[in-house]
């Protein structure tokens, strides 16, 4: 089965591409780029469009197995595609905790029968994310994990982080820090600063977060490890990624949409949908966040797709659970620092494609011929307003609701097969 | 001038002319407080719900009262006594308590914008009698009422907050009320209990109690609650009784007829010592008299009331 994509303007980041031009799938792999290109098989015009390589988020919770109720690899997959992603990586925290060869494989051979897009699980840094002792990550690395991480909690010990950073080196494996000092955020449920101050709720403040990942990236130094610095939301903390990166350490980091979008201004009227976990921060921070993503020391964006039942979020600010949908958003919300000369669009799509991969170690994220034939067709002006029961995942629960939007994906081929048609 | 607030959820929301008029009302329902017969029909045939899902004497025995001499039913639900127990959620506890057709709702909530949530819930009406540590309204009102008839006047009069800020509803509602009513607000506590950007409020930050006490024309202590502010907050209630205790020296500093207040319960020896609290510069029983007539007075302009007579 071919696909000729013609007439988009294809952006690689990867490859340094950027001009009008079409594009050939053959057997499931990226044949060509090129002009006036002919072939057999499906033609899609993409005058108008953008063609980039499928988007990957290397940071999703689809909660399967164990709370289907919120998200599961059908819907979760759905939201993806729908959202112009072709690949996710999923959180271990299901439960059973994604620590053992079983749940791994559960989650692949889901997503290979009934998901519609790419699903690299991603492995316990320790069994039960319990921060006790090391999991099992040479034998999750052979089923199919790329990376490891103990997400929504930090591996409080050092001592603990430091051998799983050792341990995991030699797999290949990449660690996912999820960096909070949790004797800072306390009973935390939002920013500390003026806001709180004003609600009466408790602080989490920006040290909390920037103390943790100075202490990870400096054990990645020490190690040698390559580490991945999960949803960076703080000034101090982009500026310490920025630093060892100079220095030459292994570490990538990412940010989400929210965090470059909203600050907790948006907790006001103890907004449930603007609680998660780093908490939106101060105007500063959005601000340094956003300088991190335009000179690349931040490399990805990634959702952090956190899907709740409305049950979950419909209560009290203070026990609302963490985490907002991101999947369906992210797109257009990054296309909209685009708009805002935060970065060039190039930039922004290598964010979103090649940054992630190359965090993951996968040889996706490029058009480049070979690669597998994940594609996202983006039409950038296409105007919609976000209405929370229309969202593919099966949880509503957007920070967004009402925004209008501007870019959508149009066209999601992941393996040369069309999965998402808008 | 007519009342537009059909909930009291924080004094943020009233104006000046608000809370003129909500003192003005009150005052004219403390006439009520001195006869003997201590009942109007104003609130007749009006239920009002005190739904406390935190233990309160104080505040809960206020406005009851306050409801009960207004003629208005009033029936109280605590959280030990009600299904909260049971694990219902907030918002089904409220549309059960709706169905039974309340015309208000007063509610403590330990969790700030607990009532927010209500309000925007509920169809009936919605008074915050304490949410966490954001606002605590009611007790705001009746601290103006003191001074205001302590003092003949509220603009121009500084007053001195001492205590854990970063806990305190109590501080959070007087401090814009205070803004409103013009007076200057000076807060003064350990470090560990002042929260971020609180000056943007209009505050007067200090760091010496004695500085912050200063000419002061109120006193306002307030209450130190160990249970809430954990062990890492203070070394000990000794040296918090040595640096941000109310005694009858530091007192000497304020003006000599600056006037001492506490919203109470009070922990006598640590942030009041008892000279000072039964002395002749307190007025902390009038607080609580005051009380019942400011939430009489918020019970009768959210129920509706225009115009001021009993």
């Amino acid at each position: 089965m071919n696909i000729l994509i013609k007439n988009g303007r294809v952006i690689d980041p990867a490859q340094g591409i950027d001009e009008v031009l079409d594009l050939l799938i053959q057997d499931g792999k990226i044949a060509k780029v090129g002009k006036g290109l002919q072939g057999e098989g499906e033609v899609i015009d993409a005058t108008g469009k953008l063609v980039t390589a499928g988007l990957i988020d290397i940071h999703v919770h689809l909660r399967d197995p164990g709370q289907e109720y919120k998200e599961d690899i059908v819907t979760g997959t759905r939201a993806a595609a729908a959202g112009g992603f072709t690949s996710v990586a999923c959180m271990p925290n299901t439960n059973p905790v994604n620590d053992n060869k079983a749940v791994t494989l559960y989650i692949l051979n889901k997503a290979k029968e009934e998901g519609l897009v790419n699903v690299f699980p991603v492995g316990a840094i320790t069994k039960g994310l319990k921060g006790e002792s090391l999991s099992e990550m040479g034998e999750l690395r052979d089923v199919g994990c790329l990376a490891v991480s103990d997400d929504g909690k930090p591996v409080a010990s050092g001592e603990l982080m430091r051998r799983a950073m050792e341990y995991s080196r030699p797999f290949g494996l990449t660690i996912i820090a999820h960096s909070e000092e949790l004797s800072l955020v306390g009973e935390g449920v939002m920013n500390d600063g003026f806001v709180a101050t004003e609600l009466g709720l408790k602080g989490i403040p920006w040290v909390a977060e920037d103390a943790a990942i100075a202490r990870d990236v400096m054990l990645a130094e020490y190690t040698g490890a390559r580490l991945h610095v999960a949803h960076v939301s703080t000034k101090g903390a982009v500026e310490i990624v920025r630093q060892a990166k100079k220095r030459g350490v292994q570490v990538t980091c990412e940010a989400t949409p929210h965090h470059f979008t909203l600050t907790d201004e948006a907790v006001r009227g103890y907004n449930t949908n603007a609680k998660m976990n780093p908490p939106l921060r101060s105007a500063d921070d959005l601000a340094a966040v956003r300088a991190g993503l335009a000179d690349g020391t931040i490399d990805s964006i990634a959702t952090d797709h956190a899907p709740h039942h409305i049950d979950e979020k419909n209560v009290e600010f203070n026990i609302a659970l963490n985490g907002v949908v991101g999947l369906e958003t992210a797109l257009p919300l990054t296309l909209r620092l685009v708009e805002e000369k935060v970065l060039p669009l190039a930039d922004a799509i290598a964010r979103l494609t090649v940054g992630p991969a190359r965090a993951l170690g996968i040889p996706r994220g490029t058009l480049e011929a070979g690669a597998p034939a994940d594609v996202t067709v983006i039409d950038p002006e296409l105007a919609w307003t976000v209405e929370p029961q229309k969202l593919q995942s099966k949880s509503k629960n957007t920070p967004f609701a009402g925004w209008p939007m501007k870019g959508a994906a149009v066209v999601t081929i992941v393996g040369g097969k069309v999965v998402w048609k808008k | 001038m007519t009342f537009r607030h059909k909930h009291i959820l924080g004094t943020e929301q009233l104006s000046r002319d608000d809370i003129e008029l909500i003192l003005d009302t009150a005052d004219s329902f403390k006439e009520i407080n001195a006869r003997e017969i201590k009942k109007v029909p104003t609130l007749r045939g009006k239920t009002i719900i005190n739904l406390f899902y935190e233990a309160s004497t104080r505040t809960r025995t206020s406005f009851e009262i306050a409801g009960k001499r207004l003629s208005a039913d009033t029936v109280n639900i605590t959280a030990s006594s009600s299904s909260v127990v049971k694990g219902e959620t907030l918002e089904d506890t409220a549309k059960n308590i709706e169905a039974m057709k309340p015309d208000i709702i007063v509610m403590r909530h330990a969790a700030s914008g607990a009532p927010h949530y209500l309000a925007e819930r509920l169809d009936c009406s919605v008074i915050n009698a304490g949410d966490g540590a954001h606002e605590h309204p009611s007790q705001a009102l009746l601290d103006l009422l003191t001074i205001r008839e302590k003092k003949g006047r509220l603009e121009g009069l500084t007053v001195a907050i001492v205590g854990d800020i970063t806990h305190s509803r109590v501080a959070r509602s007087n401090l814009y009320a205070m803004k409103k009513m013009g007076m200057t607000v000076r807060l003064v506590g350990p470090g560990t209990m002042m929260p971020p950007g609180i000056e943007r409020l209009g505050a007067e930050v200090y760091t010496d109690m004695r500085e912050a006490l200063r000419d002061a024309d109120v006193v306002m202590m307030l209450r130190i609650q160990l249970e809430r502010q954990g062990k890492t907050m203070l070394p000990t209630l000794r040296e918090y009784a040595r640096f941000y205790g109310l005694n009858l020296e530091n007192l000497k500093l304020a003006k000599p007829d600056a006037i001492v207040l506490h919203p109470g319960p009070m922990n006598r020896g640590v942030e009041i010592s008892s000279y000072v609290a039964d002395g002749a510069q307190s007025v902390i029983l009038d607080q609580v008299e005051n009380g019942v007539a400011i939430r009489m007075a918020l019970l009768y302009l959210v129920a509706g009331g225009e115009s001021k007579e009993a």
